[in-house]
């Protein structure tokens, strides 16, 4: 009787859930689903759609702009992963013993203001501290390297780069902050007894610090690789992708082929393989670096 | 013992470094809003005569109040609904233990890492079909399906750790599972369900791709958006939108620098559990 009851309330539990998951089926799941089925269409947007395969998605592999979009999405890992997570580490590892202290407490709500403003914001200010009258040409004109001086962003060599700075600049703080975090759960003990054994702080480091914050970097580079891959804000601002193509990633390129070139079916193909390579790179990360509990 | 005091000391020059490095493009951006409109100042040069008449000139271009509005509607769209949609789902997934709630719950944690770009195009013809194009309700009920997934991990993870003592003893004093969900179980929730307010207010406010496609009037988008239509219009006049985009940075800042505690542990909580 009691189990029974039980049950009949388990089941009644599932009208709880209902509301969120009406929310998520209609749109992200249906949304998701038709992407996949307009990928394989061609289609304008306006007159009747025309089935082609698999044809869609040998372009995007084989046409050499789309491709190149992807290519430099992968690129720009280099630039909002990897600076911020090695520099952050480098960072908070150094600023570990005096985090507690006020300078440090000032410090957190300051290196954190750059994830809090919107990607278009920061978008626009670096597009003006990289353009040729900007605080970087200024700021190297003043060490004597004026030779190099340029419009960072309109620059075919340098536009890319460029767009990484911006993404480095605004995942910096929040991956210190949140290596420095999982650095202050580490028990001192284990450094006073490293000291002890006469470890100096770079041996402190790789023995000590470095494997306690496997599920911290891992959040990192998670977080950090997501952004590169889906960047759209920050492109879309500083470069529109350009100049000509140098700067393109598939973000932008999803957008500019469903809205403005009208190839509604090419651009799911590439939202697919996107959204693919995203999730490609995201769950193994988390397995290998999630604490098994 | 000297080895600590150099550490220390080196650690306080970075800390000094890295907030420089913060700082430094914001006071750019400040000092060239002062030039006078239309002229090509060097990245950071104190003019001569500032133009703090900029400031409201760009008030004005940018329509701020109306922006400050239309953010504000679409903010009070996506939160409320969100987090009693969210909350319930969590409280049910985390809590009651609903049969099939693994399934339930892996769904859910699929949308996760999903880029908006990768469902943008069907939002567009959805979202027209719904008749709701070009209105607030464009951006506000496909974000509160795309902030699902997160906000039901977020609720979950509160709820699964609440003792089932405490909703056994309600149920004696014969509490049904609404009304235990409501008196004992939202109050209890506060925390969680406030540092989600804050992540997804933040959010919100930041939304840049679905306001651009989705809602042809800069008006009525989130602030990322007006932003996004203000450099169009006003790209080539330096001052004018170095001065805009300061406005349109403030309301974030205040209520970043009024919540910052909060805020920082929220976002940092919440990429941790991302």
């Amino acid at each position: 009787m009691k189990a029974a009851v039980k049950r009949r309330r388990n089941w009644a539990g599932w009208l709880f859930v209902l509301p969120a998951a009406a929310f998520y089926v209609v749109f992200v799941i249906q949304p998701l689903f038709m992407t996949v089925q307009y990928s394989l269409y061609k289609w304008d947007g306006i007159g009747v759609a025309t089935w082609t395969g698999f044809q869609n998605y040998l372009k995007v592999f084989t046409d050499p702009d789309l491709f190149a979009a992807i290519f430099n999405a992968v690129k720009l890992i280099a630039f909002f992963s990897a600076v911020p997570v090695v520099l952050g580490l480098a960072i908070a590892a150094t600023i570990r013993r005096i985090a507690t202290s006020r300078l440090a407490l000032v410090a957190r709500t300051v290196i954190f203001l750059p994830q809090v403003i919107p990607l278009v914001a920061a978008g626009i200010t670096w597009s003006w501290l990289l353009s040729s009258t900007g605080l970087v040409n200024q700021l190297l004109t003043y060490i004597g390297l004026e030779k190099i001086t340029r419009a960072w962003l309109g620059d075919f060599s340098t536009a890319l780069p460029a767009v990484g700075v911006i993404g480095a600049w605004v995942l910096l703080g929040l991956c210190t902050l949140l290596l420095l975090a999982g650095m202050s759960k580490i028990d001192p003990a284990l450094y006073e007894a490293a000291r002890l054994d006469g470890a100096g702080p770079f041996r402190e480091f790789f023995s000590i610090t470095l494997p306690s914050l496997r599920q911290e970097i891992g959040v990192c580079v998670t977080v950090t690789v997501v952004a590169a891959l889906a960047s759209f804000d920050i492109v879309y601002i500083s470069t529109q992708g350009g100049p000509g193509n140098a700067s393109m990633v598939p973000g932008l390129e999803i957008y500019y082929l469903a809205f403005s070139e009208r190839q509604v079916g090419l651009a799911s193909a590439l939202a697919v393989v996107l959204t693919a390579l995203v999730i490609a790179c995201a769950l193994p990360i988390q397995w290998l670096t999630r604490d098994r509990t | 013992m000297k080895s600590a005091r150099r550490e220390a000391f080196t650690g306080r020059v970075l800390l000094i470094v890295l907030m420089a490095a913060t700082l430094m493009p914001f006071i750019s951006l400040f000092v060239t809003a002062l030039h006078p409109s239309g002229t090509y100042p060097l990245g950071l040069e104190w003019p001569d005569d500032p133009q703090w008449g900029n400031f409201a000139t760009a008030f004005t271009a940018a329509k701020m109040t109306e922006l400050l509005k239309s953010s504000a509607l679409i903010v009070l769209g996506v939160v409320p609904i969100s987090l009693v949609v969210a909350t319930m789902a969590g409280f049910a997934i985390g809590h009651l233990r609903i049969p099939g709630r693994r399934i339930v719950f892996v769904v859910f944690l699929l949308g996760l890492t999903l880029p908006f770009e990768g469902i943008i195009t069907p939002l567009y013809y959805l979202v027209r079909d719904m008749g709701v194009l070009n209105t607030r309700w464009a951006i506000i009920l496909p974000l509160i399906g795309l902030f699902m997934p997160f906000s039901v991990f977020w609720m979950r993870a509160h709820f699964i750790n609440m003792p089932e003592e405490l909703s056994e003893s309600a149920r004696i004093d014969g509490a049904g599972t609404w009304q235990l969900f409501w008196k004992v179980h939202v109050p209890l929730a506060a925390p969680a369900t406030s540092s989600l307010a804050i992540l997804l207010f933040l959010w919100t406010w930041n939304q840049f791709l679905l306001a651009i496609v989705l809602v042809d009037d800069p008006l009525q988008r989130t602030m990322s958006g007006a932003l996004g239509a203000f450099q169009g219009q006003w790209g080539t006049d330096i001052p004018l939108l170095c001065a805009g985009s300061l406005l349109i940075l403030t309301p974030t800042l205040l209520v970043f620098l009024i919540f910052q505690r909060r805020f920082v542990t929220a976002l940092l909580q919440g990429s941790l559990k991302g």
